[in-house]
């Protein structure tokens, strides 16, 4: 009997198989994604299915790697590589940021770069200071690459191949806290295209404006405004560079209130860009400050207790927007 | 290590061409430093004068079809790949005629079509990017050599260390050509590695190596051609140590103050171009005359790439954009 | 003959000091040989010549700090004579012949750069498209009332509603804190439910600053009655051959005249302003432009002393084409330090006009009129305009005024001074 649903991790396998399959000049490469079967289990079987000339363990050369992923697709192929994690593709922030992001604008147009980037990102499993970053301001930063933040399991199944269709190097973020969700078996038509943002739920009265590992956190904090009498518009961001600044700035004229929901650190973070963009586009709209609830300024610590203290909570999100709305917090 | 000891037959013709080939780069480069006092060149100027054995002689064991990966001291790998004076010197001057458009410069001149891929100026960033290109060539089943340039500086970045290893455990089909002129911008070998035999290194990770006279063509194509052959029949990868010196500073820009001008007049004396000038001469194989034939035609070459790079245009400023994205721009 | 300068050998470097130099004039040297040492902040260089030739001429002298691209030395090529079309000639003639020693970098630059191509590089520049340009384009669509945080934050402080308000000044008829600022200040009215258009709005305006004027400036009033003859006879003469679009009316020489007497009389020209005057460097003629619909705009005629008549003519032409059709820029809304009022052909004969504060003078024009006029002891007819000029008397008295008239009146009499 077939399972009816699936889970995140299982969506991104299901859509690594399939790249696999239809197009020959797809391959996987990164560590411990073969015989390991991948550090978050997403790869396991396929090494099997394909051999290990399309599902390559690399040595723990972050570098040489990610750089050789972009020769290869300079060459012809389409590598997805996996850097386990962000934290360890900071090892690789040269390739990525003096090559693959600039090779195009700097040969003048010569070399495409059809590379795909994945990596696990975020906090949420007591993991310490250097392995729970969520540096995807970074990336979103640098003009030449496409940064995406698949939130639900249709994206985790459709926004890969999207990615691998698109001619230029595209990184995607899968937080960490949400390989194990679990949702109906998506279709295609459940996937926007990639550069898009969606709107989760639809609201009236204050726009949360999220992506990746927040998404969820942010829904649950819509859920309990909406028992206040609130109405919260949940705005999914999905694609970080380049923004859909068209379905941001819509719901924010329509509600008048910006909270963003982000968790990396609060100075420089992208939800900084966000308020920017709203306040020099939706000015006039604005009802309240743009406000943002992000990580604090702290390296995330060990302890739970901590690590909640440190990162966005929902309770946190409740209070911020009741505030925007000028209504007493309980 | 052993080097099958069948010499290259080289005929006077040929010895002729490599001569002609090294004396245009080396007017090249004056007449670069030339145009540089006057600030028609501008950012940063290496020159490749005294160098000029290691890519004429290399470059003679390419096909069209193979690939080449250089260094920010590129000017002499391209001119010797191929790619047209015009293009190359216009790209110096920043005009849109040049072979970036003029957006990269002195330090990033790509040619697709000539397979001539930078130009690139980070310390051996471009060793894995030539490591993924070889990846792609062998997983495509072509028999192409990717030929990676760069400095002996490169040796102390961990990129360098991954590549080789990551080339030998895939067993690519590249080349590591490692141009050893002692110094990395003003920093000596002997107080930078603790081996300073680089083909040392490379042997450790199981490369085929050895290490040449880098100003003397002859020995510097000889050794490239047994290489690329031992590659294209699937013999793995190899790296060559070319020793060579640099007559002129590391940029322009650049007191020497780190070296004994005793040792750069000793090195001038035996130059690539002035040891194949006297071997021709003293047999009867260079007339003055033809010498002088050589340089008229030489120096009208280059007078005709100034003046076409002076006449050109600057890129519209509206085509800012062009190339960022595969769509941007456009 | 190739001028050497001072060489650039790299981005960082502004100047060079030449420490030493290894030749003297009439020495021959050769290609590649070190001429000179220089001293730059990452130490010595050595300075290479990149022709054969003669050495001629030092221009510099070591210890000698120079720009880049000031000449140093004068070289005499060896092959002078066949290089006709050499690139190294073309090359040469953009290398800067003489520049002092203290001249601008950037012009220099410019020069020893790409002064060679015949493209400019202005002609070709055009906006850069942003990302999100296309999308800040996004309007609303309701028909929601707009107003900033700031102003609704205000509103709120004077208990103003501000829903009853007009629409405001700001993008898209948005309340700004100004629009709060003049409701707070006008006498409460019951609330209506239209919405004002604009052109009550510029009624009331009006209104709030000529009560205002009257009631802080006091005024005194001059008038002059002028000879127009010589202007009339002038601007035939000039304009005798050219097509209606290029003639200079005597509207044009009555500007310039006022502009240009006004430069000697600074209590005419400049603002008044929290109880003292500040005379104004500039003449920023304000041309008051009747609009169709009723109304007026003051519209700036910047520094309108120093233009010339014709220049003046098309500028007029040009404002009030723009004030009757839109686009008019900021500036020249808010510019004037002084105003001119003339109402024209079908004017009355005189005008007594209020002055608009912050300025301190109005001048009025009379229409252009024939009358019967003693010249010389005799009765003749001569065209006249009447001028007047209200002032502010906190600033200036009428004796001042009065020179300012006559100064007025006798550049009147020699338009061709004025060209």
């Amino acid at each position: 009997m077939k399972n009816k649903t699936l889970t995140y991790r299982e969506a991104l396998k299901t859509a690594i198989g399939e790249a696999m399959r239809n197009d020959e000049r797809v391959f996987l490469m990164g560590e411990d994604v073969g015989n390991y079967g991948g550090c978050y289990a997403v790869s396991k079987g396929l090494s099997e299915e394909f051999g290990s000339d399309r599902v390559i363990d690399t040595p723990l050369s972050e570098s040489g790697f990610v750089g050789a992923g972009i020769g290869a697709a300079i060459g012809g192929m389409r590598p997805i590589v996996e850097v386990m994690t962000v934290n360890f593709s900071l090892l690789a922030l040269d390739q990525i940021v003096n090559n693959a992001a600039t090779l195009r604008h700097m040969s003048g147009n010569q070399i495409g770069v059809p590379l795909v980037i994945r990596m696990a990102t975020g906090s949420g499993k007591q993991l310490a200071a250097q392995h729970s970053h969520s540096l995807e301001n970074w990336y979103a930063h640098v003009p030449g690459i496409k940064v995406l933040a698949p939130a639900t399991v249709a994206d985790a199944r459709y926004m890969l191949c999207m990615a691998l269709k698109d001619p230029d190097p595209v990184i995607l973020f899968e937080h960490v806290m949400l390989y194990n969700a679990t949702a109906a078996i998506p279709k295609p038509e459940d996937c926007p295209d990639m550069h898009q943002a969606w709107v989760r739920k639809g609201g009236n009265d204050i726009s949360l404006v999220t992506y990746g590992g927040s998404l969820l956190k942010t829904l649950q904090a819509a859920g309990e405004l909406e028992e206040q009498g609130i109405s919260a518009e949940v705005v999914d961001l999905r694609c970080l560079r380049p923004l859909d600044t068209q379905t941001l700035f819509k719901s924010v004229n329509k509600t008048h209130r910006v909270l963003v929901i982000d968790e990396g650190w609060r100075t420089g973070s992208l939800a900084s860009e966000i308020c920017a963009l709203v306040a020099e586009h939706c000015f006039w709209s604005l009802d309240a400050p743009p406000n943002r609830i992000c990580s604090k300024e702290v390296p995330i610590p060990y302890s739970q207790h901590l690590e909640r203290a440190a990162t966005p909570q929902v309770a946190q999100i409740v209070e911020a927007a009741l505030v925007l709305l000028n209504r007493d917090v309980a | 290590m052993n080097i099958e000891n069948s010499k290259v037959h080289m005929d006077i013709a040929h010895l002729q061409f490599l001569f002609k080939q090294m004396l245009r780069i080396r007017r090249f480069e004056e007449k670069c430093a030339e145009l540089y006092t006057q600030e028609k060149i501008r950012g940063f100027l290496h020159l490749y004068i005294g160098e000029e054995a290691v890519a004429v002689g290399v470059m003679q064991a390419l096909k069209a079809e193979d690939a080449v990966f250089a260094t920010y001291r590129e000017h002499g790998h391209a001119l010797a790949r191929g790619l047209s004076m015009d293009k190359v010197m216009a790209e110096m001057f920043g005009k849109v005629t040049g072979s970036s458009r003029g957006r990269g410069g002195s330090m990033h001149i790509f040619d697709v079509e000539k397979r001539f891929y930078g130009g690139n100026a980070i310390v051996a960033g471009a060793l894995p990017l030539a490591v993924g290109l070889a990846l792609a060539n062998k997983m495509q089943k072509k028999n192409d050599v990717v030929v990676c340039f760069f400095g002996e500086g490169a040796v102390a970045e961990g990129e360098f260390h991954e590549s080789l290893k990551l080339a030998q455990l895939w067993q690519l089909p590249i080349l590591f050509v490692c141009e050893n002129n002692g110094y990395a911008m003003g920093t000596a070998l002997a107080i930078s590695e603790s081996e300073q035999h680089i083909f040392r290194k490379a042997q450790s990770y199981g490369l085929m190596s050895h290490a040449v006279d880098g100003m003397n063509v002859v020995e510097v194509e000889s050794a490239a051609t047994q290489y690329c052959q031992r590659i294209r029949k699937g013999g793995g990868p190899c790296l060559l140590e070319c020793n060579t010196y640099r007559f002129r500073g590391h940029s322009m820009f650049d007191t020497q103050l780190y070296r004994e001008s005793d040792e750069v007049e000793a090195w001038k004396g035996k130059g690539p171009i002035m040891k194949l000038q006297r071997w021709l001469e003293v047999n009867g194989k260079l007339s003055s005359a033809e010498l002088k034939l050589i340089e008229d035609h030489v120096a009208e070459e280059i007078n005709l790439s100034v003046a076409f790079a002076e006449r050109s245009e600057i890129e519209d400023i509206s085509d800012l954009y062009l190339g960022v994205y595969a769509e941007s721009g456009s | 003959m190739k001028i050497l300068t001072m060489p650039s050998f790299g981005a960082d470097m502004a100047v060079g000091t030449i420490v030493k130099w290894n030749v003297k004039p009439g020495d021959s040297v050769s290609k590649g040989d070190i001429i000179a040492s220089i001293e730059t902040m990452k130490g010595l260089i050595d300075m290479e010549v990149f022709d054969d030739g003669i050495i001629v001429t030092l221009l510099a002298g070591e210890g000698d700090e120079l720009e880049i691209g000031c000449p140093i030395a004068e070289l005499q090529l060896k092959n002078e004579e066949d290089s006709n079309n050499n690139p190294e000639q073309i090359m040469e003639s953009v290398v800067p012949h003489s520049l002092e020693v203290d001249s601008n970098r950037a012009v220099s630059q410019e020069i020893a750069g790409h002064s060679s191509d015949s493209q400019h590089v202005e002609g070709k520049v055009r906006r850069v498209p942003t990302d999100v340009e296309e999308k800040s384009s996004y309007s609303l669509n309701t028909k929601r009332p707009k107003i900033s945080p700031a102003a609704r934050n205000k509103a709120e402080h004077l208990g103003i509603d501000w829903r009853q308000l007009p629409q405001g000044t700001g993008p898209d008829g948005a309340v700004l804190l100004d629009d709060i600022n003049i409701a707070d200040k006008r006498p409460t009215e019951p609330a209506s439910d239209n919405v004002k258009d604009s052109n009550d709005m510029m009624r009331e305006a009006i209104a709030l600053t000529v009560s205002r004027s009257k009631r802080d400036i006091p005024h005194y009033y001059l008038q002059l009655d002028m000879l127009l003859d010589n202007t009339l006879n002038w601007l035939s003469h000039h304009n005798v051959e050219l097509p209606p679009s290029q003639r200079i009316l005597s509207n044009a020489v009555i500007y310039s005249a006022i502009a240009r007497a006004l430069t000697a009389f600074p209590a005419f020209n400049g603002f008044y302003r929290d109880g003292h005057y500040q005379p104004s460097d500039s003449i920023h003629l304000g041309n008051a432009i009747s609009l169709r619909q009723g109304g007026l705009m003051v519209v700036a005629i910047h520094d309108a002393q120093r233009l010339g008549l014709v220049e003046l003519m098309e500028k007029i032409k040009d404002q009030v084409n723009r004030a009757r059709n839109g686009g008019l820029r900021m500036s020249e809304m808010q510019d004037a330090t002084v105003t001119v009022s003339n109402l024209g052909d079908r004017g009355s004969d005189t005008i007594q006009s209020i002055i608009f504060p912050p300025q301190v003078a109005i001048i009025g024009i009379g229409r252009p009129r024939i009358v019967p006029w003693v010249i010389d002891n005799r009765v003749t007819s001569a065209t006249i305009v009447s001028m007047s000029l209200a002032a502010d008397h906190r600033v200036s008295d009428g004796h001042s005024g009065a020179r300012l008239l006559n100064k007025i009146n006798a550049l009147l009499q020699t338009p061709e001074r004025l060209v």
